[in-house]
């Protein structure tokens, strides 16, 4: 090679700051998920984000990287869906200080002046978060060690797949088949509105069909059990999202400053969005609306956070916010158990941002002039993720049914799942309260009068 | 003797316990309680989702006192903790055969 590779301190050192703050939206993710479940189940629905970090991290590393942006698996051209996962096993030939004539391995690397290992990092964050995010579909009733393994499975097959569809030259790139349908038209997923919420919201509600409906679901009150966390849990994800869009820049430019403001408005405008609809439906603005809408928001703005201008986002924010709001109802008409709305809010948030950008992008979208061939495109590529998560979901979870078992036994979902999986209960406020934990002083003295007996 | 016993909405128990203290009373047992009334629950909403919550959360008192000051005491209680708005809860009482002092073993009026 005879360019000279450089290395970019300040974009390096955002980079590197980007990767940190999208790892804290998955224990961000689990306080707003844990605190809408209820209180015999929030443990449970804490640890199937963390155990997220834990099965993707570590696979992340051996082939999750060399899966989404290695060359394609079968050769030059083919089929474009994965990357071959040998190529770069262990992160071989991504690391640092191997090569003196490269120290950083920015030969190898994605983005021009940042290490190679940098990109791995930020890059990981954004496979966990993704696994994490389809357990809220789910919650109150899987078994711990099949999520684990479902963990596993689906990143490597779904996720690794799109991540290297949309980012690593595959399928639905701009060296792709959509890429190439219209002059100077790529399809815009700028930092995962079809890898991460198309493909989550999709994955949740294949499981909750496979998985079927909580014990009592649409009979018992299964109100959210603390609103402060939920609260505490959409502040955490909205500060992580800063890595998440403006780190996809790549770069501490002007790109990411953009998707900085771009963030902020759209997530500010969704949580309007969703309280006037809620203020006109309900007849009260709520708590659990303003956090909803806000992650309406974050996930809308994801894939168009770089494409939009800040009044466009600010229209693109209203629109999702509102008809998320609209959505969450849906699962009542339908008859599914999608517990706490992945599919309301990520899967049509998700589907909002990918398609609006064929209308409010500043240089190919509709409304500025761009014609039709950008909403064409970004409609082909959302189809083609939905399709895509949607089939090789189905064969995952149908053979996690069969062999290991998704639900745990009614008795245990009925005591509480975190009792009953993972031997602890999240609360110990009243020291008489037996609650579903039985772990107060009555409690005990009913055991010890059982053991006499 | 006599057992009060009063579950009132959880807002006026600093107003009644102020009350109970200043007719006299020594004290009390309180606890967390929760049921409903001739109002029934309320309704919440959550993400568009309708529940209906039946059981409300109430505090319960219970006072020992002599027979004679039952009458007063239930004055000062209903006195204290009434709002006038629906679920502001009921006031009773019913004789009591024996009371103990655990730490002296005094019975009966004595153990008041």
């Amino acid at each position: 090679m005879d360019e000279v590779l450089e290395l970019a301190p300040g974009d390096t050192a955002w980079l590197l700051v980007s990767a940190s703050l999208v790892l804290l939206m998955t224990p961000g993710l689990a306080f707003f998920y844990g605190g809408m479940t209820r209180s015999k189940s929030v443990l449970n629905m804490m640890m199937m984000s963390f155990g997220a970090i834990g099965v993707v991290g570590v696979v992340y590393v051996l082939w999750g990287y060399s899966m989404s942006f290695g060359t394609d698996a079968f050769g030059e051209g083919t089929a474009g869906i994965w990357g071959d996962p040998f190529e770069f096993w262990a992160l071989n030939g991504l690391l640092p200080g191997t090569d003196e004539a490269d120290p950083y391995a920015l030969s190898n690397s994605l983005l021009t002046g940042i290490p190679a290992i940098v990109v791995v990092g930020f890059q990981m964050t954004f496979a966990i978060i993704t696994v994490a995010l389809i357990s809220g579909s789910i919650a109150d009733r899987v078994k711990f060690s099949t999520w684990l393994v479902f963990t596993g499975a689906w990143v490597s097959l779904v996720y690794f797949g799109l991540a290297h569809m949309v980012w690593g030259g595959g399928l639905l790139s701009g060296d792709g088949p959509f890429g190439s349908m219209f002059t100077d038209i790529a399809p815009i997923d700028f930092a995962g509105g079809t890898v991460v919420h198309i493909n989550a919201g999709v994955a949740g509600l294949v499981l909750a069909l496979i998985i079927g409906k909580r014990r009592g679901f649409g009979k018992e009150p299964m109100r959210p059990h603390n609103l402060t966390l939920v609260m505490l849990g959409a502040g955490l994800l909205w500060f992580g999202w800063f890595g998440f869009n403006a780190g996809s820049a790549g770069a501490a430019d002007g790109l990411a400053g953009l998707a900085w403001v771009n963030t902020t408005v759209a997530t500010a405008a969704a949580m309007i969005g969703w309280l006037i609809v809620e203020r006109l439906r309900d007849g009260h603005a709520t708590s659990l609306g303003a956090a909803s809408g806000v992650v309406a928001g974050l996930v809308a703005i994801t894939p168009a956070a770089g494409a939009l201008s800040p009044v466009g986002s600010i229209f693109l924010g209203l629109i999702a916010g509102a008809l998320c709001a609209l959505a969450v109802s849906l699962k009542f008409k339908l008859g599914y158990d999608d517990s706490l709305d992945v599919v309301g809010v990520h899967l049509v948030g998700g589907l909002v941002g990918t398609v609006l950008i064929g209308l409010f992008a500043t240089e190919t979208g509709l409304f500025y002039g761009g014609g039709i061939g950008q909403l064409v495109v970004q409609i082909l590529v959302a189809l083609v993720a939905i399709v895509f998560s949607g089939v090789l979901t189905l064969i995952i979870g149908l053979i996690l049914k069969v062999t290991m078992g998704w639900r745990v036994t009614a008795d245990d979902e009925v005591e509480g799942i975190d009792i009953t999986q993972h031997g602890e209960s999240a609360y110990d406020l009243d020291p008489t309260a037996s609650g579903s934990g039985a772990s107060g002083v009555l409690a005990n003295a009913t055991k010890k009068q059982g053991a006499q007996a | 003797m006599k057992l009060v016993t009063a579950v009132i909405k959880p807002f006026k128990l600093d107003e009644v316990r102020a009350a109970l203290l200043a007719f006299g009373v020594q004290g009390m047992t309180v606890s967390e309680s929760s049921g409903y009334g001739r109002q029934r629950g309320h309704t919440e909403v959550y993400r568009g989702a309708e529940y209906t919550v039946e059981l409300l959360p109430k505090i319960r008192i219970e006072i020992l006192v002599d027979a004679e000051d039952a009458d007063d005491v239930i004055d000062v209680i209903v006195r204290a903790a009434r709002t006038g708005k629906i679920g502001d809860g009921k006031v009773w009482a019913v004789p009591v055969e024996n009371v103990v002092r655990v730490r002296t073993g005094e019975r009966g009026p004595e153990a008041l």
